[in-house]
């Protein structure tokens, strides 16, 4: 259907309204100009604005700044708390994308089924993602209580496991797990729904085909849901390492980044050099690398789990 | 795999009726504290309360201004949404309909703020904001939330306008509609699905929000729910009776919600991001 009609008897004049190639009459680009100007104002321009302040010496106060080339991104290889604070961002990110997604996986599996509870346990699984990251934090902080009669370790003292009572939120080298276990707790729910959404899509009729077939559990899983699940893969994995790569409410509620340096990521990094060291040419840096590097892994990303998708 | 009720079934109900338990020890951990006095804190750290007492709640509701933050949250999520809806459908109704040139750069241009991390222009945008004087304001906060979610909004809405049939509208515009009275009147209402899911995922996290009301609004006496609560959580620190009563009452609003409206919101999100 066009908009382009049989000739008419009499003349007509010619049509003023422009034809998409949809074959529809295409509205007028003022249609799009608000939200344009308003993602202008509030993204773009400030994005474009603190990329250029990467390479000067800007504090933050008044206009003075100059141009300094490359000294921040320098200064930034040698910084040892930013350095660390890669790290542990790539670290949190890897974890929360594998044990979030898989243990999403497995929920969803567990309440696509005819068990009774599944739509309780539906929403007991999705209720964490809609309470707020800061509140859902200090309740983990309670939990993660240094005292050996509170949160778990008074838990694990009432199970018998009393051995295992740790300080987990100021042990170094476990806090960066204790936050990432928050963050998976809140956001298992959410991976656990585009999962059912993609189970949803699953045909009912190739399982029944393949069960004739004599194909058990996990070969049906392997061969049928699996591949079909690639798009919420895609969505779950992307939505994942976006998140884990700018954590920031969690740590600054939790932890503050510490102990010392532990718990720190590009994100805390940069808000306190920003708002704290009143160093903001070179917080816009670690802004930088850490644009580059969602940019980068979402590009690779969807590149390859797309071409999943289509394999499939 | 919708099978009948087999022992394995009843196996997995039970595998995961426990996880569940565990999954919602931490609320029961948080939820008994808030019931419990001091003494009972300490002597009895995971028992129910016994007997319980709800002084706590009438002191956390005084002592973190919950009444006004509640407003605050609401006026501010309320009205950005509102504005997302209207200027995102619109933008993506001329983006989804035109198949020019300047529509498909306009779409990636859109597209280039979902994975742009908001740190990036975090303090130019601070600068700007203070320089319009919407520091401490709520239209501060609704422009920023606006902006900041048109992106995935103008993505959910033009994905969704493409596979309305044109035929609608153009009927309408024959008929001798303007543009805007064919969206209004025609395209609007077909969306109505479409704008379930971008109302609730944009409430959902503007609501929750914490890092940018906390930069904008702090000492505005304007603060939003989760920034009464970051600052009422490190006053009381130790009473974590109190702290825990606070937390309970910040959360129960946005809980009642969901629960009312939960079949619509866990719908809404895996048929918004299903892409």
């Amino acid at each position: 259907m066009t908009a382009v009609m049989s000739p008419p008897v009499t003349p007509v004049p010619p049509p003023v309204r422009r034809v998409g190639r949809r074959g529809g009459i295409a509205p007028p680009w003022l249609f799009a100009a608000p939200a344009l100007l308003v993602y202008a104002l509030v993204m773009l321009y400030p994005s474009i604005v603190g990329a250029g302040s990467a390479f000067t010496d800007w504090s933050g106060v008044g206009e003075q700044r100059s141009f300094v080339g490359l000294a921040n991104f320098k200064q930034l290889l040698h910084d040892d708390q930013a350095l660390g604070a890669l790290r542990n961002t790539l670290f949190l990110t890897v974890a929360i994308v594998v044990v979030q997604n898989g243990l999403g996986l497995l929920l969803a599996l567990g309440v696509h089924t005819t068990i009774k509870s599944r739509m309780v346990l539906r929403v007991i699984f999705f209720a964490p993602v809609v309470v707020s990251p800061v509140m859902v934090s200090f309740l983990w902080k309670y939990v993660y209580n240094p005292a050996p009669d509170a949160g778990l370790n008074a838990a694990l003292n009432a199970v018998g496991l009393g051995s295992l009572r740790q300080d987990w939120l100021g042990n170094p080298s476990l806090a960066i797990w204790s936050v990432a276990f928050t963050v998976i707790w809140q956001c298992a729910g959410y991976s656990m729904v585009i999962f059912l959404a993609g189970l949803e899509g699953v045909p009912q009729e190739l399982h029944e085909s393949a069960m004739v077939d004599g194909a058990g559990t996990v070969a049906r899983f392997r061969h049928i849901t699996w591949p079909l699940l690639a798009p919420a893969v895609t969505i779950n994995v992307m939505l994942s390492t976006v998140g884990g790569l700018t954590l920031f409410t969690q740590i600054i509620a939790m932890t503050n980044g510490g102990p010392g340096y532990a718990t720190d990521t590009l994100s805390t990094v940069l808000y306190k050099q920003a708002f704290v060291f009143g160093k903001f040419g070179y917080s816009t840096a670690v802004a930088l690398v850490l644009a580059i590097f969602v940019a980068a892994v979402s590009f690779i990303q969807i590149g390859y789990l797309r071409s999943r998708e289509t394999a499939a | 795999m919708r099978t009948g009720y087999r022992p394995r079934t009843f196996v997995l109900e039970l595998v995961m009726v426990a996880a569940a338990v565990a999954f919602l020890f931490p609320v029961y951990a948080l939820v008994t504290l808030a019931f419990k006095d001091p003494g009972q804190i300490a002597n009895a750290p995971l028992s129910p309360p016994n007997p319980p007492s709800v002084k706590s709640f009438g002191t956390a509701w005084q002592s973190a201004s919950l009444g006004s933050a509640l407003l605050n949250s609401t006026l501010i999520t309320v009205s950005s949404v509102i504005a997302l809806i209207v200027l995102g459908s619109l933008a993506a109704y001329f983006l989804a309909r035109r198949a020019s040139r300047l529509s498909y750069s306009l779409y990636i241009l859109f597209l280039v703020g979902i994975i742009l991390p908001f740190q990036l222009g975090m303090i130019p945008l601070y600068q700007l904001v203070n320089d319009l004087g919407l520091l401490g304001t709520y239209q501060g906060m609704i422009l920023f939330y606006t902006g900041i979610q048109l992106p995935f909004t103008v993505f959910l809405y033009t994905g969704f306008i493409r596979s309305l049939p044109a035929d609608y509208t153009n009927a309408a515009l024959i008929d001798g509609a303007s543009h805007l009275q064919a969206f209004g009147y025609v395209i609007f209402p077909l969306l109505r699905p479409i704008t379930g899911t971008v109302l609730i995922l944009n409430a959902v996290h503007i609501w929750n929000d914490f890092f940018t009301p906390l930069l904008y609004l702090g000492g505005s006496g304007r603060e939003t729910v989760p920034v009464r609560v970051f600052a009422f959580v490190n006053e009381y620190t130790s009473d974590y009776g109190l702290v825990a009563a606070g937390l309970v009452l910040a959360a129960l609003p946005i809980l009642v919600v969901f629960l009312i409206l939960q079949r619509y919101v866990i719908r809404g999100f895996s048929s918004g991001l299903k892409g």
